[in-house]
């Protein structure tokens, strides 16, 4: 994929690119707001990772004027503040995400990935469909193969959304905001304690685990 | 005030001149009847009788025959009269026919003329009712003047009061700006305006006493509670370091481990700094925090529902006493859910295998009262209030993982949405009670 970087603070910029690269995309880079804006509007690109405090123009302004023009690109709102209002705000000028710094660089990558897939169309399908899982969204059922089973609300809406990223690594934290609608950093593992019981349901019992622990990162549901 | 005593002039005046007008003319109604019922003579005779001077009245008469030749009456010769404006004729009255000796008197009269040319001549000496209003006049003037003198001094007397209390109120600021933070401005103690107003300042003194007693502490505890971290984390590095390499060439894995141990713990380093960030925030209690309706009763179920596994993983029951709600406050669910969830999280922490956790949700009057109690050790009661000082760990727990500032967020935040949050004993273990305001207008559910 086509990734521009905005980011004034060069070491920052180094490292995100770096690993930008390594995991296989193209990456362009803007020192300053202004550069930033003339890339994003001149060239075309599947997602843009913005730094919000840059010399020359805000973030915020940016994203605001991309999207006056009419601009869909994916963007990712980079930034230290981190109150919630700051949070509303960014998604408000139309920013896609929104991630406080310090980062941990596989949350980057997770939730880039998620905005590149969201920009492929937004059809609203009924079924979920992962290997041999089938998710009925409409009868809130779920099957894997031939076995019916049987899932609590709260475990349903986490294997949801981890179908719906399929193949992708979820981070607790994007499972916490995404399912829960918590913004809060938990100090126990709340999160790993609900997907070990969504586990037990889905994967015990049966010859190929299809919901992966990604060490350091998050978790993976995967067509076994 | 001197309106009020010009009117009493004005009143007094009407008064007595219409006292005279009314005194003559009643007396020129009955000398009439007089006349008509025993004619001239009858007149004479009347007349005598009233201007004998020792009925001591005020009125004057003299009937005179058409060469005015006194008939009868008080007066010695017909005197020169005065038309006056008001209808009444007025003329100077000699001492020597009159009372007094204190100079002329000015007498009010009307006249007739009667059949045969006989003329009456009917008045009243007005030294009397013009002696009793110089008197009112002169009880008028002192009183006014006795006005003046109290109303100045009055006034002088008070503003001097006044003045002295601003100025005892400025002179306090002034030493409070100098540094004397502990002083207060003193009160009278008589509940007026200037009490209230000190009142008031001594109240914005404490509060800022109180944030700046918080920033410091801050500062305090930033100095000692996250330099012992980092230091950890220097002395991991410098160690991992100095150590010489490991001859079976695993050195890049031995590296690879402390590398990171250092991620985990810059971590926790700054989810310290992001909860003091959260906490002072919620203090200065200028939030910027989004405060929208909200129903706390599917808000403690969504969060029990997280908790559940939870606390199940770790052998605890969590059971919920909610009612069906909604129940409406006001309220910042970003913030609350960090806070309540500080709690539960504490409740499963510290409570052993076996125990239990309870969530309770209810209403009182315009209150609700969120509870999370449980079973455990809980906390001795005269810790309770320490708990909620930043860093700030039981000694039974310091080897817990934590920050210590898990209470101390909980609490800010309540504050912050007008609430309070108290820590009790459940008998055993600890119920940690948060009651905030419903929502106004809110009717909490039938129980």
């Amino acid at each position: 994929m086509k990734l521009l970087v905005v980011e004034d603070d060069r070491e920052a910029a180094a490292f995100l690119i770096k690993g930008l690269k390594e995991s296989g995309h193209t990456v362009d880079h803007a020192a300053d707001g202004r550069d930033g804006l003339v890339l994003a509007t001149t060239e075309r690109f599947d997602a843009i990772v913005l730094d919000r405090m840059l010399p020359g123009m805000d973030g915020l302004a940016i994203v605001a004027a991309l999207r006056a023009s009419d601009n869909a690109t994916p963007v990712l709102i980079l930034s230290a503040l981190d109150q919630v209002d700051d949070r509303v705000r960014g998604l408000k000028a139309g920013g896609d995400d929104y991630l406080t710094k310090p980062y941990a660089f596989s949350e980057l990558m997770a939730r880039l990935e998620s905005l590149l897939r969201r920009g492929s169309g937004g059809k609203t399908e009924t079924k979920l469909k992962v290997g041999e899982l089938e998710i009925d969204l409409l009868a809130r059922t779920v099957r894997r193969g031939t076995a019916e089973i049987e899932l609590l609300p709260r475990e349903f809406r986490l294997l949801e959304y981890l179908a719906r990223n399929a193949g992708h690594v979820v981070t607790r934290t994007m499972l916490l905001e995404q399912v829960w609608d918590y913004h809060f950093d938990p100090q126990t593992n709340v999160i790993d304690v609900h997907i070990s019981r969504l586990r037990q349901k889905i994967d015990k019992g049966f010859a190929k685990p299809m919901l992966h622990t990604v060490r350091g990162a998050g978790y993976c549901l995967k067509a076994a | 005030m001197l309106a009020m005593l010009a009117l009493i002039y004005w009143q007094t005046v009407i008064y007595t001149t219409r006292q005279t007008d009314e005194t003559i003319d009643a007396e020129i109604t009955g000398l009439a009847e007089q006349y008509r019922e025993r004619g001239l003579a009858g007149l004479v005779a009347v007349i005598n009788e009233r201007s004998n001077p020792e009925r001591g009245s005020s009125m004057l008469y003299l009937l005179t025959d058409q060469r005015q030749n006194p008939l009868a009456g008080n007066l010695s010769r017909w005197p020169d009269l005065e038309v006056q404006r008001d209808g009444w004729l007025r003329f100077r009255l000699d001492p020597a026919g009159g009372k007094r000796s204190d100079g002329p008197h000015i007498a009010q009269a009307t006249s007739f003329v009667l059949a045969g040319g006989v003329q009456l001549l009917v008045g009243r000496d007005l030294a009397e009712s013009t002696a009793f209003r110089n008197r009112i006049v002169q009880a008028l003037a002192w009183s006014g003047g006795l006005m003046l003198v109290l109303g100045l001094v009055g006034g002088i007397v008070f503003s001097r009061r006044a003045l002295a209390r601003i100025e005892a109120i400025n002179r306090t600021s002034d030493r409070i700006m100098a540094g004397e933070f502990g002083r207060r401005v003193p009160l009278k103690g008589v509940g007026d305006e200037f009490d209230r107003l000190a009142q008031n300042l001594n109240a914005m003194l404490d509060q800022i006493e109180r944030l700046m007693a918080g920033m410091r502490q801050v500062t305090d505890n930033i100095a000692h509670d996250l330099r012992s971290p980092l230091g950890r984390l220097r002395s991991r590095i410098e160690v991992a370091l100095i150590e010489p390499p490991a001859p079976d060439g695993s050195q890049a894995e031995r590296y690879r481990e402390v590398l990171q141990q250092t991620i985990g713990e810059a971590d926790q380093l700054l989810a310290t700094f992001t909860a003091l960030l959260d906490i002072a925030e919620a203090e200065a209690a200028t939030p910027r925090a989004a405060m929208a309706p909200l129903d706390l009763a599917a808000f403690a179920h969504d969060l029990s529902d997280l908790y559940e596994p939870v606390a199940e993983e770790k052998g605890l029951r969590l059971a919920t006493r909610i009612p069906a709600g909604p129940i409406e406050i006001r309220g910042d669910r970003h913030m609350l859910s960090r806070a309540i969830a500080n709690l539960l999280e504490n409740a499963v922490k510290y409570t052993p295998a076996g125990g239990g956790i309870r969530v309770g949700l209810e209403t009182d009057g315009d209150q609700a009262s969120l509870t999370v109690s449980d079973d455990g050790p809980g906390i001795p009661a005269e810790e309770r209030e320490r708990v909620f000082d930043r860093f700030y760990r039981l000694e039974a727990s310091r080897t817990t993982e934590g920050n210590g500032l898990g209470l101390s967020l909980a609490r800010a935040v309540v504050e912050l949405h007008g609430g309070t949050i108290t820590l009790a004993d459940n008998a055993p273990g600890l119920v940690a009670r948060v009651s905030l305001p419903l929502a106004p207008g809110a009717l909490p559910p039938p129980q």
